[in-house]
């Protein structure tokens, strides 16, 4: 009689026979699309974890320089698809910071609103699927009833729930469609309430408490070193935000708080996040009561599209049209590296002009994989059971690590 | 270099330092860049680091500028948080040179100079792991040279599996 199979790891012979090498991933439904992570055990410790990327890598950067400026705004949304707004807004700061063109009060403060309400969307995936991970299920029930309701909102404005490509060089894409007020109000007013709910179900969740608090620690001095930014910084105590830090798109006229905690650990990064999102409710609440009327495009025939209307009923109009579509816009030769708060952290667009109507260079400097980089160092020495609580905690996106 | 930028900070100090490792500098965009000699990049990013308070290394990346030689630049961006400032390094590199790596400056310089390997063939010496980070083990392009085609190069798959 055969000796029957062993699992579907291996054991590695020799000197440390305890040592076993497990693989998780590129397919496991805790790794968040498709991380391989290959991790070596002493019984239930990791001594060693190596994260494997690039599975999902399709080359956006290469692909951003064969296309017309205003072309590459689809290609930003499928970087981060859980934040596409975020990196819409990035990219068009960058472009109009090259071109030094002034964007109209009424349309940065619709990104801005925008922009929040994509934070709030993004969080509440993290947290819906972060408690399930660990074993909460009916958190993510609750989170995705309220993203429903924002993805209903981005429907409205641009068409698209999820690759909404709503943000121009220049502007937005339309302007705010009928019922957009109501629709935000509606969804605002309740929605603190709602954050209510998901904190009754865990902040003081024995089980929740053991399975996050002293879980996954790597101290503040370790994490700028290693490159991290946005909520896992805050959550070791550091409350630097680039909302406040280098305001763009109008931040300063609004009134929020950086939240910080100095745990830094998957319970602190739990509450600065849910903090965050209450934290956006406000913003979105000001830029509510007070958007501002008037044109949501710039005045700039060349770079902009004309009016629709102008461009069926004008010649000029249509000669605009035609050129911009088919030619594009030139772009003073020159560089930039634009930086914003995205929801998982510092989000940077690195553009470099060569003159002509194509970016000569590309370069998204995005949050997920730097953040990443930190997870050996949150995982080695802990337990295994405690690896999918680290990489919740995290809260990449597999799309924004390899681009 | 203009007067304005030698004076900023931290150039003035950098140039007190050792004149000979920047060779140029300007400032556009209200964005401050110097161009390092790439043999004293590793020096210049520990002084940086250590005196001039730039904690945060926020990305490496590279521009080719092919068919001009020298053809790569290797951008750093390094950002002092408690000044709020950002600065960017640039080392001009032609094909068959490589640089330092910073990975002993800043322990998160490594997937970044993994990825700039990965996709330009940047070589930094005595980085601890240099392999590609994004594309397969056996690949053997770089990809994000400008002379490599968008399309890619056809592959036929029975060839290579044929011995």
């Amino acid at each position: 009689m055969s000796a029957p199979a062993g699992p579907q790891t291996t054991a590695q012979a020799g000197a440390e026979p305890r040592r076993l090498t497990l693989n998780m991933g590129p397919q496991h439904p805790s790794t968040h699309g498709v991380l391989r992570l290959v991790l070596e055990l002493d019984g239930e410790t990791v001594v060693r974890a190596q994260p494997e990327i690039g599975f999902l890598h399709t080359g956006i950067e290469k692909q951003c320089e064969q296309r017309f400026y205003h072309q590459v705004v689809p290609l930003t949304d499928r970087a981060d698809y859980l934040a596409p707004l975020s990196n819409n807004l990035c990219y068009c700061l960058a472009v109009e910071k090259l071109l030094g063109l002034q964007v109209p009060p009424r349309a940065q403060w619709m990104r801005v609103m925008l922009a929040e309400l994509t934070r709030l969307n993004s969080h509440l995936v993290w947290l819906g699927t972060h408690a399930l991970d660990i074993g909460a299920m009916s958190v993510f029930l609750y989170c995705f009833r309220e993203r429903e309701d924002i993805l209903r909102i981005f429907e409205l404005f641009s068409g698209q729930r999820m690759m909404t490509s709503y943000f121009r060089i220049g502007g937005l894409a339309l302007d705010a469609p009928r019922g957009w007020h109501q629709a935000v109000r509606r969804f605002i007013e309740g929605f603190p309430s709602k954050v209510d709910e998901y904190e009754d179900l865990l902040t003081r969740n024995p089980i929740w408490l053991r399975r996050t608090q002293g879980i996954g620690y790597v101290p503040l001095e370790e994490l700028l070193e290693l490159g991290v930014s946005g909520p896992m910084v805050r959550a070791a105590g550091l409350a630097w935000d680039i909302r406040k830090a280098e305001p763009y798109s109008g931040y300063e006229q609004f009134d929020f708080e950086v939240p910080t905690r100095t745990a830094g650990d998957v319970y602190a990064r739990y509450q600065v996040r849910l903090e965050e999102m209450r934290q956006s409710a406000r913003i979105i609440k000001q830029a509510l009561e007070g958007m501002p009327s008037g044109p949501f495009l710039a005045d700039a025939p060349q770079v902009v599209l004309p009016p629709r209307e102008k461009m069926k009923t004008e010649m000029e109009a249509l000669i605009y049209h035609f050129k911009l579509v088919t030619e594009g816009f030139r772009v003073p030769p020159g560089e930039v590296y634009q930086a914003v708060e995205s929801p998982r952290g510092e989000l940077a667009y690195y553009v470099v002009s060569d003159g002509s109507s194509k970016p000569w260079r590309l370069y998204m400097r995005t949050p997920s994989f730097a953040n990443l980089q930190c997870l050996p160092r949150m995982l080695e020495g802990g337990l295994i059971a405690d690896v999918v609580a680290g990489l919740g905690s995290l809260d990449f996106v597999l799309g924004d690590v390899d681009r | 270099m203009s007067p304005e930028t030698q004076q900023s900070f931290p150039v003035a100090e950098l140039l007190a330092w050792d004149p000979e490792a920047v060779f140029d500098g300007k400032l556009d965009y209200g964005e401050l860049t110097l161009w390092i000699v790439p043999a004293r990049i590793l020096p210049v990013c520990e002084r940086l680091k250590q005196e001039h308070g730039f904690r945060r290394l926020s990305s490496i990346t590279a521009v080719d500028w092919w068919p001009v030689e020298p053809r790569f630049e290797v951008v750093y961006h390094l950002h002092n948080l408690e000044r709020g400032q950002r600065l960017r390094l640039k080392c001009r590199l032609r094909a068959d040179e490589s640089i330092d790596s910073v990975t002993s400056v800043w322990r998160g310089a490594d997937w970044y100079e993994r990825e700039v390997f990965d996709m330009f063939g940047i070589h930094f010496r005595n980085h601890p792991d240099l392999r590609r980070i994004l594309l397969p083990e056996d690949w053997t392009e770089h990809p994000l040279r400008k002379d490599f085609p968008v399309h890619g190069r056809r592959y036929d798959y029975a060839e290579a599996d044929r011995p």
